[in-house]
């Protein structure tokens, strides 16, 4: 039982008189109970994706279907079905916290109450600021209501349009913790981000680009599926050691990764020993070469510079 | 005495309070010239106040600053004129052309039409923009926008940029590219004063400073910072000094 | 689905009540501009300074020379000597007023049982034209009252010329104007700023992603403002009532009805606006240049409409305040009932239900 299937959907828009695609023939199904990731950078057209499913947008091409309703012929039946949380902080910001809740609630024809079990850990990190009004709080307890918001008549499926972008660290930790413990509940949940570190804590990931899913894949996966070899790279001068990395002839890419540089071998590689015996010739200090796995971000570069139909 | 010729910014318990909130308590720090300084913090830990002041848009409650050796208690007009700015919210004008918002910094700035006219060029050159020169600001793409704007914000040749959250959504391999341009700028002697969400690009600073709770946690270089709480990247340490915050609120 | 609806409309009174500058503008609009607009009136109609020529200096014509210089809203200014002096006194703006009496006033009163007196006003300033030449037909009709106590068949006739401004636009037009206006900008303004800002803000997304049915979102939008236009309709009826002096003359009943049904035009003109906007400015550009300007201009309550050409004449005809602007003159001044309005009051409902129509069918369901 898949809770949102699309199949081959596409999405154009008129730009004056240009015509840009923001989706390319994309298929995908989230199993039910599954959480799934949409990771791709602004423009890749995750927040398209999530519209059309969300019944906001018609697809150009293409059939999509939400817990088992058709998006286009079926949208009011999803429209009872689903929470949907923007990307933007969208609520209402001259409302206080219980304000909203009450309000969200009776749209859809419920209570607080009736659901609480479901927001009650979220809740509860806010319910002390119950009275403040939505504008006033910080943007992780701006985030935290939104949720409680989406969550309050228990929907079947979950989408969630980049709900950590602009938020901190610390933040960002206890939502993906949130969505977690939402996921035991049996919700069905698509979630955008565009932190590739995010996608680890999916259950299966697209990888967006372009409008085009680069992979679908759970995330080890994903990391699997790249299997040239890579090194990481560090010395005592970074700056200079980049170029002298850029004009190494064995290396095909040079990406900085924290503070190391995550390098990729071109046919012309020898040997990491060559690297360093370069790198000593040209005068860098406590040069350290490692051969490492990749992590989500390596493999969507690597994806990202393959060329596409 | 602090040696103020090496220091772009120096802030000796600067304070800025909004009734009875501390947003900012009593900070001290000094930024090196020519460095790449991060500035860390959860949402309202007090980072865009503090970074307010330092910009000469807030006038602090106590304490005192400088930055680029102006005052920002008195001399806020001198520190606009030697700094540039950009945010990842508002800094090109989208309904004018990658050419006319060059010129409009230039002229805000004050540099006279054949310095605007070679500087153009040479960003041009560096961006591969030949062909959009004349295309309007929305019709490029986001990566673009932001290396573009990074440009722009260093159109005048201030000896300090800020920051703020430069690299929000952009997609990988731009985000390296935009700090290979950060890279580029501090080589040439521009202090880079940096604030993001990314904890690798924590990484790339030369320090960091993390701020909790309107006052500063922790400030060093990454290695250093990461041996000292036993972590293993940015992250860790960030967690573990964001964790211990009280407060909420912007 | 009931409760939904409350909620919604609960909520869009906070929002009203949250903002309070604007619900101080809102709700101080209509007072300053009617309490400015009384003061205006009462301070310039005392103590007019008038003119009079008077070639007969009869008995009768010193006697209403005498209840003019007795009234406390006249100042006899000048005694002309010449017909030619007139035109002067007037250019000089000493005067408002003259009164011009014929030659053997009395003997034409007495032997041919009746006399003219003709007033001039300066209309320069209607207002006070209308209100001055209406103080002095009054005066005038007292002393014709007093000629019937002496049940001789004596008739006096005032004949009178509006200098400048012949058409002359009451100031009893004032209160129908406001009232007309400020519905409109309470109605239609502000109606469509509310629901553009849910679409700038986000929440409209939230809202369409809901079952919420979208004419419940319409309906729930207009809601609070009907109620706030029908207070301000009821603050610039007692005001103008009891500071202007100015009466409700037909019945206050049909008067409401009326309002309430202008209202509800606007509304859907708000509503209207609404769907066809992205940005509350834009929303608000159309609703000031695009309804509020045609309204101060074609509606008949600055420029009299017969005067116009005849293709802003034809235009004027679409312009709803033109058609509540007759409404209300007729009842509040003329006393007249609902048969004397009836096509009026048909017309702005015809239009009501156009809008209202074309308002459903532009509401979008999706984004796009």
């Amino acid at each position: 039982m898949y809770s949102i299937t699309a199949h081959n959907i596409s999405k154009d828009y008129q730009n004056g008189k240009a015509v840009v695609s923001a989706l390319r023939d994309v298929s995908l199904q989230v199993k039910a109970g599954e959480l799934f990731g949409l990771i791709g950078p602004d423009g890749a057209g995750k927040t398209s994706l999530i519209r059309i499913l969300t019944t906001l947008l018609l697809p150009s091409k293409g059939t999509a279907s939400v817990a088992g309703l058709d998006v286009v012929k079926d949208f009011k039946k999803i429209r009872q079905k689903i929470g949907y949380m923007p990307g933007r902080f969208s609520l209402y910001q001259d409302l206080s916290v219980q304000e909203n809740l009450d309000f969200f609630a009776s749209i859809f024809n419920t209570s607080i109450e009736a659901n609480y079990h479901l927001i009650k850990d979220i809740y509860e990190q806010i319910a002390p600021f119950k009275d403040r009004k939505a504008g006033k709080l910080s943007g992780g307890m701006k985030q935290k209501l939104a949720l409680s918001c989406a969550l309050i008549h228990k929907p079947e499926v979950l989408f969630l349009d980049e709900p950590t972008t602009g938020v901190d660290v610390v933040s960002r930790k206890e939502f993906w913790q949130m969505l977690q413990h939402l996921k035991q509940e049996g919700l069905s949940i698509l979630v955008a981000t565009p932190y590739m570190d995010e996608a680890a804590l999916c259950d299966r990931v697209a990888l967006m680009q372009d409008g085009r899913f680069l992979q679908i894949n759970p995330p080890a996966d994903i990391i699997h599926s790249y299997t040239q070899p890579l090194w990481s790279v560090k010395a005592s001068s970074m700056y200079a050691l980049l170029q002298h990395l850029r004009d190494y002839k064995g290396i095909d890419t040079v990406f900085p990764f924290g503070e190391t540089y995550h390098i990729t071998a071109s046919h012309s590689w020898q040997s990491p020993e060559a690297l360093q015996q370069y790198l000593q010739q040209l005068g860098h200090e406590q040069i350290n070469i490692q051969q490492i796995t990749a992590n989500i971000e390596d493999v969507f570069m690597h994806l990202m510079n393959q060329p596409h139909d | 005495m602090i040696d103020s010729n090496s220091h772009i910014i120096t802030a000796n318990k600067l304070t800025k309070t909004f009734g009875d909130f501390t947003a900012v308590d009593a900070i001290s720090l000094d930024v090196h010239k020519g460095e790449i300084f991060g500035f860390l913090g959860a949402n309202g830990a007090g980072k865009s106040t503090a970074m307010r002041m330092f910009c000469g848009l807030l006038s602090p409650t106590s304490g005192e600053a400088s930055v680029a050796g102006f005052d920002v208690r008195t001399q806020s007009e001198m520190i606009k004129r030697n700094i540039g700015y950009m945010s990842q919210k508002f800094s090109l004008y989208e309904d004018l052309t990658v050419r006319e918002n060059m010129r409009l910094y230039g002229g805000i700035y004050g540099m006279s039409s054949a310095a605007i006219k070679q500087k153009t060029a040479a960003i041009v050159e560096e961006l591969h923009l030949q062909h959009e020169l004349n295309s309007l600001v929305k019709t490029l793409p986001l990566g673009w926008k932001q290396k573009l704007a990074f440009s722009v914000a260093i159109f005048h040749n201030p000896p300090l940029v800020f920051l703020d959250e430069p690299t929000g959504g952009v997609d990988p391999i731009t985000r390296r590219e935009f700090w290979e341009m950060i890279y580029r700028a501090a080589n040439a002697g521009t202090t880079v004063f940096v604030t993001t969400h990314y904890m690798d690009e924590a990484e790339y600073c030369n320090r960091v400073c993390i701020m909790v709770d309107g006052k500063i946690e922790a400030m060093d270089t990454p290695a250093q910072l990461r041996q000292q709480f036993h972590a293993k990247g940015m992250e860790d340490v960030f967690l573990q000094l964001a964790r211990k915050a009280t407060r909420s609120g912007d | 689905m009931f409760a939904q609806f409350l909620s919604f409309v609960k909520k869009e009174f906070l929002h009203i009540w949250r903002d309070k500058r604007t619900l101080f503008i809102l709700f101080g609009m209509p007072v300053v501009q009617i309490t400015l607009f009384g003061f205006a009136l009462s301070n310039e109609v005392k103590n007019a300074k008038i003119a009079i020529l008077d070639p007969s200096k009869d008995a009768s014509s010193l006697r209403i020379t005498q209840r003019f210089a007795a009234s406390q809203y006249f100042d006899i200014e000048q005694e002309l000597q010449s017909p030619q002096q007139i035109e002067s006194a007037f250019k000089e703006g000493k005067i408002k007023m003259a009164l011009i009496f014929p030659t053997q006033f009395e003997y034409n009163l007495q032997h041919g049982g009746q006399a003219t007196i003709q007033i001039i006003a300066d209309a320069s300033d209607p207002n006070v034209a209308t209100t001055v030449t209406n103080y002095a037909n009054a005066i005038i009709g007292d002393e014709q009252q007093a000629l019937l106590g002496s049940k001789l068949p004596y008739n006096i006739n005032t004949s009178m010329r509006m200098l400048y401004n012949p058409q002359l636009k009451g100031a009893y037009n004032f209160v129908p104007g406001v009232m007309a206006m400020i519905l409109l900008l309470v109605s239609t303004m502000m109606t469509s700023i509310s629901v553009v800002r849910e679409k700038e803000n986000g929440t409209m997304e939230i809202l369409l992603a809901s079952p919420l049915r979208p004419i419940l979102i319409i309906i729930a939008k207009a809601i609070p403002y009907l109620l706030l236009s029908m207070v301000n309709i009821g603050t610039i009826l007692l005001l103008s009532v009891y500071a202007l002096d100015l009466p409700i003359a037909g019945s206050l009943g049909l008067l409401l009805a009326t309002s309430m049904l202008f209202t509800i035009t606007a509304l859907s003109l708000g509503l209207l606006i609404s769907t066809l906007t992205a940005s509350q400015q834009i929303a608000m550009l159309i609703s000031l240049v695009g309804m509020f300007l045609p309204t101060l201009m074609l509606s008949g309550f600055m420029f009299p409409i017969e005067n116009m050409p005849i293709p802003l004449q034809v235009m004027s005809n679409i312009i709803p305040a033109k058609w509540y602007f007759i409404i209300v003159k007729s009842i509040m001044i003329k006393g007249l009932g609902i048969t004397a309005i009836w096509k009026e009051t048909l017309i702005l409902t015809g239009m009501t239900i156009g809008l209202i129509a074309l308002t459903a069918r532009k509401f979008k369901i999706r984004l796009e």
